[in-house]
C-alpha cells in the first residue's frame, strides 16, 4: 500500500459523450456541434481505444459507458481505498486532435468547464490539467489565461506527438503563459497521428503504437532540450506522463553524447542535457516498464541519479497493475515517500500553496 | 599551454584491440561516375540527367547538415590524392585496417541512393551497380573487406533476384536494408524479401539513415541535427517492435537481424516495455508464441558505435549483461566524425572473455568469417 497523503499524478477522466459537453458550450458552438451531429459521437482517439484491454482494468469497467467516466467509480476504485490527498485528472480527448483550431478550442473549453463543474466541484481531492488545442499555441495560451485563476487547475496538458516537435518556437507562447502561472507542462503519452508513429511509417498493431509512445516522449524531450525551452523559460517544469520511465537513463546518455559532439549547433544549450533533465523534468511512475528482477530495478533507479524525478500515479483506469500493487515492485521505502508525496508537491507549486494555506 | 590529457582510468593493453572485426566501415566513391561502368547506357544517361530522387527537399545535401564537411566526415580522413573520405583504399588501410590489424571490415555503402530511390527501376539498377562497385573497388583488391548486398526494398522482384544472385558469394556477408522506409519492415509486403535473405543465409543489416519521407519523429520534423542524431535510436526501436510484433520470426526462424550505428543501451528497456504491454494486448498479436524479449534475444545483434556513454562508466557492464555479450559486435563507423576508436570507445574495462566476443568472436560466428 501507499503512505497517507499521497498525490496521484495521473488519473484519467473520460468524457462519456460530446452530448455531455453541450451545457458547457457557448450557444454558437452548441448549435454548431448539433448541426454537424457531433453530439452523437464521443470523439474517441486512435491513441487510446477504450475497448483495448490495456486501457480499462477489468474490475474498473463500468456497467454503462467508458471506463473513467464516473466520479462515483473513481471514488470507489481510487480515492477512497488509496486515500490520496490529491488526484490530478487528465483528459485525453479528440478535442485535442481536431484540425480546426476553433472547433478544437471550443471543445477543449467545454471539457475544462465540465471538469470544473462535474468533477472538481464535487470532490475536493480532485485537481486537473487544462486541456488545450496543442496545434494552436495562441488559442491554447488564451485558454490557460482564462482558467489560471482557478487554482484547482495545476498543469497544462499536451500529447507527446502532435503537429510539430514540442520544443519548436511556434509553441513558446503557450509555455510563456504556463510559466507565468506556475503551471508545469504535462506531456502525456500518445499521438494525434499527424505523422506516423515512427520515421519508418505506419505499423500494424495497437501494441506497436503503444510501445512507440515511449519513443515519442524521448523525441519530445529531445526537442525541448535542443530548442532551448529550459533556458528560455527558467521556471518551467515538464512532466512526462505515462511514458514508461525505464527508457530515460539510456536516452540521457545518448543526449549527452550527442551534445558533446554537436553542441555548436545549439549554442544556447549550455549545460549537460542530463543535468537539465534532472532539474526540470519529472515522470509519472505508471507504467514503469520494470526489468524482470529486483537487482536490475535498483540499478535503473541508481541510473536516474536523482530521487526527485518520479511521481506517483495510478494511471486509472488503464490496466498496468492488479489489486493494490500500484507501486512498482522493488522501490526502497525512502523513495516511496518521495515519489508519493514530496516530489509531486515540489513539482506542482499550486498543490504546495494549498498545503501551506 | 596545450596539454594532452589522458584519462587515467583508461588503461588497457593494445593487444585486446588488435585483430578485431569492424562491423561498420563506410566506403565512398571518388566521383558518381565510378558507378557508370556497371550501369546500362540508359541508366547511365538517367543518372547524369535526372539523378537520384528521394523523398526530401534537398537533392544531394542532407536535410540535417552534419557538423563537419563531407556530410560528417572525420577531419583527417580526406585523402591527399583527392576524392572524399572512404574513397581511397590505401588510406583506409593506413587509418583502420593496418593500424589495428583488422581481421575483417563489414562495408556499409551508403552511396548510390538505391535504397530511397523513388524511381524503383533506377533504384534496382543502382543497387546492382553499387554491389559490383563494392567488389571492384574494395572487396577484390582487399579481401579483408566484406560487402553488404544493396537492394531496393520497393522493387521486390529485383531485390529477391539480387539476394539470390549474391547467395554463396563469400565476398558478401549480409543484406543492407534502410531502417527508414515507406512502411515498417515487419509488414507483410516485405516478407518475401526477408525470406529470401534467410534462405540465402544472409543476416539483414539495418544501418541507420535513409528517408522514407516520414518525419524523423512521431511528433514531426525536428529542427537540428542535434535531434536527428538521437532520433535514429527511435527508428531502430520501431524496427525491433515491428519485426517482433508482426510475428516475422515465427515465420522465418532463421532470420538474423543486425542493427548498425544505432548504439544499443536502449534495447533492454525496450524489451521490458514490449513484454509488459504485450501481456495486456497479446490477443491482438496471436502469431507471437513467446514473449517479445525472447525473439529479441534470439534474433537481434547490435553494433557498438555510437556507443552510449553511461554517466557511471561501470554501468556499461550491466547494459551488456542485459543484452547478452554474445549479441554485441564492435564497429568503428570509419570515416565518420563520430568514429569510435577500439582503444577508447569503452570507458570501462571489459572482462577478457567479453572483449574477445565483442571485438571478434560474435561477428566471426554470425558472418561465418574464417
Amino acid at each position: 500500500m501507499i503512505p497517507p497523503g499521497a498525490i496521484d499524478c495521473d488519473v484519467h477522466v473520460t468524457v462519456p459523450s460530446v452530448r455531455d459537453l453541450l451545457p458547457y458550450m457557448e450557444p454558437y458552438w452548441r448549435e454548431h456541434v448539433e448541426r454537424r451531429g457531433l453530439e452523437r459521437e464521443n470523439l474517441d482517439t486512435s491513441a487510446y481505444p477504450p475497448g483495448a484491454a490495456i486501457n480499462a482494468r477489468p474490475d474498473w469497467k463500468l456497467p454503462k459507458g467508458p471506463a473513467g467516466g464516473s466520479l462515483q467509480a473513481l471514488q470507489a476504485h481510487i480515492l477512497d481505498p488509496l486515500a490520496p490527498e490529491f488526484a490530478i485528472c487528465n483528459v485525453i480527448h479528440g478535442a485535442q486532435m481536431i484540425f480546426s483550431e476553433d472547433l478544437s478550442l471550443a471543445l477543449c473549453r467545454a471539457i475544462n468547464n465540465w471538469l470544473a463543474a462535474e468533477w472538481l466541484d464535487r470532490d475536493p481531492r480532485l485537481r486537473a490539467s487544462i486541456v488545450v488545442p496543442p496545434h494552436s499555441p495562441d488559442l491554447a495560451a488564451e485558454e490557460v489565461e482564462r482558467l489560471a485563476g482557478d487554482r484547482r487547475f495545476v498543469q497544462v496538458l499536451l500529447l507527446a506527438m502532435a503537429e510539430v516537435p514540442l520544443g519548436r518556437r511556434f509553441m513558446w507562447p503557450l509555455y510563456r503563459v504556463a510559466e507565468k502561472h506556475g503551471l508545469p507542462i504535462g506531456v502525456h503519452a500518445g499521438s494525434s497521428f499527424r505523422h506516423p508513429p515512427s520515421a519508418g511509417g505506419w505499423g500494424s498493431l495497437y501494441l506497436e503504437d503503444y510501445v512507440s509512445f515511449a519513443q515519442g516522449h524521448a523525441a519530445a524531450l529531445n526537442s525541448l532540450l535542443a530548442e532551448g525551452v529550459f533556458q528560455k523559460f527558467p521556471d518551467l517544469r515538464v512532466v512526462l506522463i505515462e511514458s514508461g520511465v525505464t527508457w530515460l537513463p539510456a536516452s540521457m546518455w545518448r543526449f549527452n553524447k550527442t551534445w558533446r559532439g554537436v553542441r555548436a549547433e545549439v549554442p544556447w544549450l549550455n549545460r549537460l542535457p542530463s543535468d537539465i533533465v534532472r532539474e526540470r523534468v519529472r515522470l509519472t511512475a505508471q507504467p514503469f516498464d520494470t526489468p524482470p528482477d529486483a537487482a536490475s530495478m535498483l540499478r535503473i533507479l541508481e541510473q536516474f541519479g536523482s530521487d526527485e524525478m518520479l511521481l506517483f500515479a495510478t494511471d486509472y483506469p488503464h490496466w498496468h497493475y492488479d489489486g493494490d500493487e500500484v507501486l512498482p515492485a522493488g522501490l526502497p521505502p525512502d523513495l516511496v515517500r518521495k515519489i508519493t508525496r514530496d516530489n509531486p508537491l515540489a513539482t506542482y507549486p499550486r498543490l504546495k500553496q494549498e498545503q501551506t494555506r | 599551454m596545450n596539454v594532452t590529457l589522458r584519462d587515467p582510468r583508461i588503461e588497457r593493453p593494445a593487444q585486446q584491440h588488435l585483430g578485431f572485426v569492424d562491423c561498420d566501415v563506410h566506403p565512398f566513391f571518388r566521383t558518381p561516375a565510378d558507378f557508370d561502368p556497371f550501369l546500362s547506357a540508359h541508366w547511365r544517361e538517367h543518372r547524369q540527367s535526372i539523378g537520384n530522387r528521394s523523398r526530401a527537399g534537398l537533392a544531394r545535401t542532407s536535410m540535417y547538415p552534419r557538423m563537419s564537411p563531407g556530410n560528417g566526415m572525420r577531419g583527417d580522413s580526406w585523402p591527399k590524392t583527392g576524392g572524399p573520405p572512404g574513397s581511397d583504399l590505401a588510406m583506409m588501410r593506413e587509418q583502420l585496417l593496418d593500424l589495428f590489424d583488422v581481421k575483417a571490415g563489414l562495408l556499409a555503402p551508403l552511396v548510390g541512393g538505391a535504397a530511397a530511390e523513388r524511381n524503383v527501376e533506377f533504384g534496382a539498377a543502382m543497387a546492382v551497380a553499387v554491389n559490383e562497385w563494392q567488389c571492384a573497388a574494395f572487396c577484390d583488391p582487399e579481401p579483408r573487406l566484406k560487402g553488404s548486398v544493396q537492394i531496393t526494398l520497393e522493387h521486390e522482384q529485383s531485390a529477391i533476384a539480387e539476394i539470390e544472385a549474391r547467395a554463396g558469394d563469400r565476398r558478401f556477408c549480409q543484406v543492407n536494408i534502410p531502417p527508414r522506409g515507406l512502411e515498417p519492415l515487419g509488414r507483410h509486403r516485405y516478407r518475401r524479401i526477408l525470406a529470401a535473405c534467410a534462405a540465402a543465409g544472409f543476416p539483414i543489416s539495418l544501418h541507420l539513415g535513409g528517408t522514407g519521407g516520414h518525419p524523423s519523429t512521431g511528433g514531426g520534423w525536428p529542427s537540428f541535427y542535434h535531434e536527428e542524431h538521437p532520433s535514429y535510436v527511435q527508428s531502430m526501436e520501431s524496427l525491433v517492435v515491428s519485426l517482433v510484433c508482426e510475428g516475422v520470426f515465427e515465420e522465418l526462424p532463421d532470420l538474423k537481424v543486425v542493427m548498425v550505428e544505432g548504439g544499443f543501451a536502449w534495447l533492454p528497456s525496450l524489451a521490458w516495455r514490449l513484454d509488459k504491454h504485450w501481456k495486456r494486448l497479446k490477443a491482438e498479436a496471436p502469431s507471437l508464441k513467446r514473449a517479445p524479449s525472447e525473439y529479441i534475444r534470439d534474433h537481434f545483434w547490435v553494433t557498438t558505435q555510437p556507443m552510449e556513454e553511461p554517466e557511471r562508466a561501470e554501468d556499461m557492464l550491466q547494459t551488456i549483461e542485459w543484452i547478452g555479450p554474445d549479441r554485441i559486435m564492435f564497429s568503428t563507423d570509419y570515416p565518420h566524425w563520430d568514429q569510435d576508436d577500439p582503444r577508447y570507445a569503452f570507458k570501462v574495462r571489459l572482462p577478457d572473455d567479453w572483449a574477445r566476443m565483442i571485438y571478434r568472436e560474435n561477428a566471426q560466428a554470425l558472418y561465418r568469417l574464417d
